[in-house]
């Protein structure tokens, strides 16, 4: 198996693991929004505690979200790795550098922005999962069984400005790096094309335009609504 | 024209180095960047002082041996090499900055000459077609395709200049080290040794020291031979192709 470490901690190992699990993270943010819809039922949360237990008992849903886990660990404990190595491939700097004139912000800043979701990734566990797993949060019964309460919960937490307003700068933050991001994963699968980048290029920025936004205006209506 | 220089000046490897500040008064806008540099060092040496060390052989734009970081960009405002940088891409009374290609694999022997040597031993390590290849063979005895020829051809045009390196914020061979295994992964003689040379030769570019590849693009963007982001992407494909199936342990 020596080949297999070898070529999985090369520069290209590497990145191939950050292409690979970032891709996952994509797919994972599409089930993660579909789910959040839940939140605008006008049904007092019925509709979204039923969809949370149904998301923490399934059997199958367990095993993939323990996938998941690895897979944010992955993507983020390989990232901060690689962005050390690279700074230590110019230890010393130029004086003038025009970043702007051959390269997009974001592309340069992938390190920058993955570190402000990181942080928003921190509250937002501590906020709904943690409370979920382990937090003591009321409980609602609907036909006769017990739901723990998350809605309530999300609710009253969407109703404090600042929260929504950290939520919105960290998907500003997610937009820029599935910018990148979302192309970025096909050309180090060596997925590169002249018939398919446009098609790439086009999903991958609308991807990064609308997820994030549609994440960020489910905590915006419900701030609203509790005002 | 009146150009206000601030070029890098650095005794040896060891020196910390820092940028000077030089006038120049009389400088022609058809004269090439290096030409300057001849007249700068001219005035210099008539002063007494050291010339600035620079880098420079054909002059012609193929050998690639210029390497200037000019106003924070590999060879300058334009996509081309040092030598074919000419001084009326600039405007009367400018101040550009001058500095030497910046990355860990490539380190400074003297002002703006820095050690390019790691991109021969990437090279020496599979850069190459060892098999005999016979004589001269009749005109397409060997069937090649258009399309591949020219895609080999366009990543042969690499002159190993080191502008990616410079350009990239991570100091990344990749697009370097993509044309050198594309010219030769793409074409039926060099298939032959194509695992083996894939796989030795990202390992020494690792061992030298160069980053990661973020796709910023910014290599291609600043290579003068315009070497395309495809060969990174073939690079990818060769590497984990070889890795999956080569008979290397």
């Amino acid at each position: 198996m020596s080949w297999f470490t070898n070529a999985i901690s090369s520069s290209l190992g590497r990145k191939l693991l950050m292409a690979l699990t970032g891709l996952f993270l994509i797919v994972f943010l599409v089930v993660h929004l579909i789910g959040n819809f839940q939140l605008l039922h006008h049904d007092g949360g019925e509709a979204f505690n039923i969809y949370a237990k149904f998301m923490t008992s399934n059997p199958l849903i367990k095993t993939t979200s323990y996938l998941l886990y690895a897979t944010f660990i992955i993507h983020i404990v390989w990232g901060i790795g690689l962005v050390m190595s690279n700074k230590k491939a110019r230890p010393v700097g130029y004086n003038v550098t025009k970043g702007s004139t051959n390269s997009t912000w974001s592309s340069r800043n992938m390190g920058l922005l993955g570190t402000i979701i990181f942080i928003f990734l921190v509250i937002h566990l501590k906020n709904f999962w943690y409370e979920m797993h382990w937090g003591g949060i009321p409980t609602v019964a609907y036909a006769g069984e017990s739901y723990n309460d998350l809605y309530t919960v999300t609710a009253t937490a969407f109703s404090e400005w600042w929260i929504v307003a950290i939520y919105t700068v960290s998907m500003i933050a997610l937009m820029f790096h599935l910018y990148h991001g979302f192309s970025s994963a096909f050309q180090t699968l060596g997925l590169n094309h002249p018939k398919y980048n446009p098609l790439i290029k086009g999903v991958g920025y609308g991807f990064a335009i609308i997820v994030p936004a549609l994440f960020a205006v489910i905590p915006i209506i419900m701030f609203y609504q509790s005002i | 024209m009146k150009i206000t220089l601030k070029v890098w000046r650095q005794k040896n490897d060891k020196d910390k180095g820092s940028l000077v500040t030089y006038q120049l008064d009389d400088i022609s806008e058809d004269m090439s960047f290096l030409e300057m540099f001849d007249v700068l060092n001219n005035q210099l040496e008539r002063k007494g002082e050291a010339p600035i060390a620079f880098d420079h052989d054909c002059r012609e734009g193929i050998c690639g041996a210029c390497s200037m970081y000019i106003n924070g960009k590999p060879h300058g405002p334009k996509q081309t090499t040092t030598c074919q940088l000419h001084m009326r891409s600039f405007k009367d009374g400018d101040t550009i900055v001058v500095e030497p290609w910046r990355a860990k694999a490539f380190p400074v022997i003297k002002d703006l000459v820095v050690d390019r040597s790691a991109f021969d031993r990437v090279i020496s390590s599979g850069g190459y077609v060892s098999v005999n290849t016979g004589g001269i063979p009749d005109a397409n005895e060997i069937p090649i395709p258009k399309k591949i020829a020219d895609e080999a051809f366009d990543a042969a045009t690499c002159i190993g200049c080191g502008a990616c390196v410079a350009a990239c914020k991570n100091a990344s061979a990749m697009l370097f080290v993509s044309a050198k295994v594309s010219q030769l992964a793409l074409l039926p003689q060099g298939k032959v040794e194509g695992k083996t040379r894939v796989e030795n030769m990202v390992a020494q570019m690792d061992e030298e020291g160069f980053g990661a590849c973020t796709n910023t693009g910014a290599c291609s963007a600043e290579c003068p031979k315009g070497i395309s982001l495809e060969n990174i992407a073939r690079l990818n494909r060769e590497y984990f192709g070889a890795k999956a199936k080569s008979d290397n342990q």
